[in-house]
Formats: C-alpha cells, structure tokens, sequence
C-alpha cells in the first residue's frame, strides 16, 4: 500500500469518526435524523459500489434487496418483538435471494445487458407483488403486508438479546454512522485481500481471469451476494429509522437514484459513492423544500426531484463518464505532474 | 362456449398489446442494438399526444394514428441527434443515459399535466359475445397490432429505405462508402421505432388511462417480449408476444391481473435462460 492510500484512509477514519462523535453534539435532533438517513442510504451506496464499481456487475434491481431486508426485519420483528434475530435475518433473506437469482444469472452466463434488464424486471416483480397484498387475507405471522399502504409501526431494534432496551433515535445515528465506517474500511480490506484482487481481475478481462484458473462464475455470485447481505442490513436500518416500511422502496426509482449516486462520486473508489450518495440526497431534499405543493414555473420544475435527477444521469453519462471523484483526482494528478 | 370465445378475445388481445407495446423497442433493440429505457416514457408520450389533440378539438381517430406516431416520432429524432448518437457501441451507458430521459420525462410531464390520470373514452361501443358484452375497441387494437407488425415486416423486406436500413445496421462502413449516411439512417431508424411507439402509447390511452409515471408499468413488459424474441424484429416480436401473452392472460384468468404479471414476469426469466439469444435465437433463424 502506497503511502497516498494510507493517507486516504487515516483521513477517511479520522472523517468518520470526527462525524460519528461531534454531530449529536452540535447539531439539533432534526439534522441528526436527516443525517441518519444518509448514512443509512451511504452503506446502501457502497453495497452497489462492490458490485458494480469492483465487481463489474451492472445490477439495476439493488433496491430489491433493500425492500426486502426492510421488508424481512418487519415482518420478522412484528412476530418475534426481539430484535437479534430478525436483524440477521434481514442480511440473510436478501442474501439467499441474490444467491438463487445470481446462480441463475452468472451460471447461465447471461450477458452484461440481460442482467441488467432481469434484475429491473425482479424489481419490478416484488414491486407488483408487494403493492397487490393491501387485503387482510395477506399477513405473514402476525404481520400485515399492507400492498401499497406498507407496514407502519414497525418497533425498533433493541441492545442486543435485551428487549427492554430499545435503540433510541440519536442511538440510530450512532449506529448508523458506525455502520457506514465499518462497512467502508470492510471493504477496503475486503478489496486489498486475494478476493478482492481476483474480482477486480474478473471485472477487467473475465476470460484472462478464467484461463488462469480462475472461475468467474463463483467470484461474481459471491460478490452478489455480499452486496445484497449489505443493502438488505442497510434495509433494516431503513426501515428502523422511519418505522415504517412501502413497496416504493423497490421501486424503479429508488433503483435509479442508487445507480446515480454511484454514477455521479464515481466507480472504482469507495469514497465516491458515498460522497455521490450524500451530495444528491442533500440536493433533493433542498429542492424538495424550495418547493411548495402547488408551486408553479420555475420552482415546480426545480423541485421536481425525478427531473432534476434524470438530467443529472444523462448529463453524467454523457459529460462526465467516470463520476466526480476519479475526474477530480485524474486533473489533480495531471496538474501535480505538470509542476 | 361463450366463455371460451370470450377468453380466446382477450388471449388475443393481451397478445396484440404485448406486441404493440413492444415492437418499436424491438425496432430500436434489434436493429440499433441500443436499449431504451425510456420506452415507457415514450409509450406515456404517446397517450399525452393523442388525449391533447383529442381535447383541443381534432377527431379521435386522427389523434390516435396521426398525430400521436409523428408527435413521439420527431421527440425520437431529437432524442437520438441529442443523447444516443454519442453513444453507439457503450450498450451500458445507453442504458443508464435513457434511464435518465425516462426520469426526466416523468418529471417533466408531471411538471406540466399533473400526477393524475387523464383518459379519453374509447370510441366503438360494444359487441356481443353470447351472454358476454366486450368492447369493440379490443378488436381495433388486435387490427391495429396486426397492421403495424406487417406493416414492419414489409418496410424492411420490400422497399428500399428498409434494404438500406437493414445495410447499415449490419455494416455502416460499407453502406457509408456505397453513398449512404449512416447518421441520417440512424436517426431516422430511431425515429421510426418512437413513431411506432407512440401509436402503441395512444391506442392503448382510451384502455388504461395515461399518468407521467405509466410508463414502468409498461417498460418490463415490453423489455422481456423483446429478449425473449431475439434477434428478429418482427418474428421475434410475434412469437414472444403470443407465448407471453397467453401465459399472461390465462393465469390472470385463473388469479388476479397482477399475478398473470407475475407469471408473465417469472415465464420470461425461464426462457432466457433457457434460451438466452430469445426464441429466433434457436427457431425461426432467417426470419426478419
């Protein structure tokens, strides 16, 4: 490891851990809740930034995973009232699930394009699925479905084995943040080890990788998987901090906002999407609020948070194809060179 | 009886929607090889065309068939000079590209109509199945699916503009240097692959309703047909549409409509993995 990466990281930690300690501190209780949420929406960021950014693996349908880590710890903490089990099992579910649809995919050898398209259309399906369970015949346990109106009140995790003591709302953020700084550095070791080096390998020329031994096949599932056990605890989280659950978090456009955030810090880094996903949640929510309900001209189109995202999407694709945070280092180290 | 008859008219028209919707992305798939994720919102277009020129006055069917393709036909020539033609042979980035239209048009179209539902009354009236009612305008879509999918098949094998699209799809060098421009015909390929779309958009607007966001429910649908499908445009099309489209509607027979989707769906996952070049990719080979 180069001394520049060791630099990266220290700052990174320090980073993490400086917001960790001094937001609840200076900041009132309603900023600590918005910037949970972020955090939250961060590990998910990170989860679709190994798979596609490292992994090489366009997958459209990462929201799936995070409805139904959100989905699992509701259902399965409105039976069991205690909060262990149903957290594991909101990184299990998702991650049995990616691991049966990505066996189908990587051992059917289906191309980069139709992988995209079949996880859209998995969305799809658990979006339509889940929307249609509004009677009361759908429940699992004691657990209403609720289609399009969700699961509210969902109860919130506890210590622990201690039911008694439930997670309060600064708890959350802490938990959260902490969440984003372990799976971060995860990641980084997860990609500086042998595993992490074959993937990449995979990802640059996946038949080089083959010829040398190496099956493709196995490496992209697991990567999958990780990354669905990532978005489904990030799930979990989710539907903790709002206590409440809806079928839009599979929808196509939370699928679509988690690519842009990817798209716009950039792959091949983890710090990019995370700052991506940081940076357009902090836009939407500033448009949202410049924008009244019945606002006309100027303000509804700017407060229209699908317009403004689409145009950003085409204008990344199009203008600044690697993302923000490989462009800013490329012209950095350009500059620094030229001296 | 009746009630056969009655489910053979809906298998039928499930299919003829599934192929009306589809058949201009497969336009635009097969012979660009550029994935289109805003194929819904261009469908969605299509409604919004017809039920305004239907509302400032013009008569419904012109709306439908005239106005609806040129209107979606020229916002897909604007599309292809402004966004795709940057990008021809980057499949990944055209995908990502389109998805941000499609965010786009969603948020412009509710910026501009709202987000409710507009409908236009299906013209025709009814007809008389046994002890059944069902309307007319399921028949006029059947014909209009029909119509539009020979309507293809001839363009492309017996007039000269299909022969010349069909020579710079398969190889733009050699048809650039035999005279042709191969940006013209692309623009003009995408153009007519929106135009059919959005006829496909607004024969279905008086059946479903058009809101900005209709389009997702469309975009699926159609994706898989396509995959499904394969290589060829129009037999492929077909004999997607007649497999999904008879799954669809009799599960939905069976459960509910949102189960037959779900059959649809998990049908269309099986099949490209048992066939992953789509249905002409193993039968069918030389068809167009």
């Amino acid at each position: 490891m180069s001394g520049r990466d060791l630099l990266g990281l220290v700052v990174a930690g320090a980073a993490g851990l400086a917001v960790l300690i001094l937001t609840p501190i200076y900041f009132e209780l309603d900023t600590v809740l918005n910037l949970t949420v972020y955090m939250i929406m961060a590990v998910l960021a990170l989860s679709l930034a190994l798979v596609w950014g490292f992994g090489g693996i366009l997958c459209f349908g990462q929201s799936a995973f995070f409805g139904l880590g959100a989905y699992t710890y509701a259902i399965a903490i409105i039976n069991m009232g205690e909060s262990t089990a149903p957290l594991l099992l909101s990184i299990l579910v998702p991650a049995l699930f990616a691991a049966a649809l990505g066996y189908f995919i990587f051992y059917g050898r289906i191309s980069d394009v139709y992988l995209g398209v079949i996880t859209l259309t998995v969305t799809l399906i658990l979006f339509n699925s889940i929307n249609s369970t509004a009677g009361p015949e759908f429940h699992i346990g004691a657990a209403r479905l609720g289609g399009f109106n969700g699961i509210p009140g969902i109860p919130p995790l506890n210590w622990p084995l201690q039911k008694d003591k439930p997670v309060d709302l600064q708890g959350m953020f802490y938990l959260s943040t902490a969440s984003l700084i372990v799976v971060y550095f995860g990641l980084r070791a997860l990609l500086a080890s042998r595993f992490g080096h074959i993937i990449v390998g995979i990802r640059e020329n996946e038949r080089r990788a083959e010829l040398l031994g190496y099956d493709p096949r196995a490496y992209k599932l697991a990567t999958f998987v990780i990354g669905a056990a990532l978005a489904g605890y990030a799930g979990c989280l989710f539907a903790n901090w709002g206590a409440f659950v809806s079928p839009t978090i599979f929808g196509l456009a939370q699928s679509a906002q988690i690519i842009i955030w990817v798209i716009v810090g950039g792959r091949g880094a983890l710090i990019g999407p995370i700052l991506g996903c940081i940076g357009i949640q902090w836009l939407t929510a500033a448009l949202g609020a410049n924008a009244p309900t019945g606002a006309g001209g100027f303000a509804a189109v700017l407060g229209n948070a699908p317009l403004v995202l689409g145009a950003i999407l085409i204008a990344f694709v199009l203008l600044v194809p690697k993302g923000l945070a490989p462009t800013l280092a490329d012209l950095t180290g350009q500059r620094m060179r030229a001296r | 009886m009746d009630l056969a008859a009655l489910l053979g008219v809906q298998v039928l028209y499930a299919i003829a929607s599934l192929a009306l919707i589809s058949l201009g992305l497969a336009i635009i798939f097969g012979m660009m090889k550029v994935i289109n994720l805003a194929h819904g919102e261009f469908l969605m277009l299509g409604g919004y065309a017809a039920i305004e020129a239907n509302r400032f006055g013009l008569n419904i069917w012109i709306a439908i068939l005239v106005v609806a393709p040129i209107v979606v036909g020229a916002i897909g020539v604007v599309v292809e000079r402004t966004i795709i033609r940057w990008l021809y042979g980057r499949i990944i980035d055209t995908m990502l590209a389109t998805w941000g239209l499609s965010l786009f048009l969603v948020g412009l179209t509710t910026a501009i109509f709202g987000n409710t539902t507009v409908g236009l009354s299906a013209p025709l009236g009814s007809f008389e199945i046994g002890r059944y009612r069902m309307s007319a305008y399921t028949l006029f879509v059947i014909a209009v699916a029909v119509a539009a999918l020979a309507g293809v098949l001839a363009a492309l094998r017996y007039t000269r503009a299909g022969l010349i699209a069909r020579g710079t799809m398969q190889n733009g060098a050699m048809a650039a240097a035999l005279g042709v421009n191969p940006g013209r015909v692309y623009a003009v390929t995408f153009g007519v692959g929106a135009a059919i779309t959005g006829l496909a958009g607004a024969v279905l607007a008086p059946v479903s309703g058009v809101f900005p966001s209709i389009g997702g429910a469309y975009v699926a649908k159609s994706f898989i047909t396509v995959i499904g499908g394969g290589a060829a445009i129009v037999t492929g099309t077909t004999s997607a549409s007649i497999l999904f489209g008879a799954i669809n509607q009799l599960a939905t027979y069976a459960t509910t409509p949102v189960f037959g989707e779900v059959a649809l769906l998990g049908a269309a996952v099986v099949l490209i993995r048992v066939l992953p070049q789509g249905i002409t990719g193993r039968f069918f080979r030389r068809s167009l």
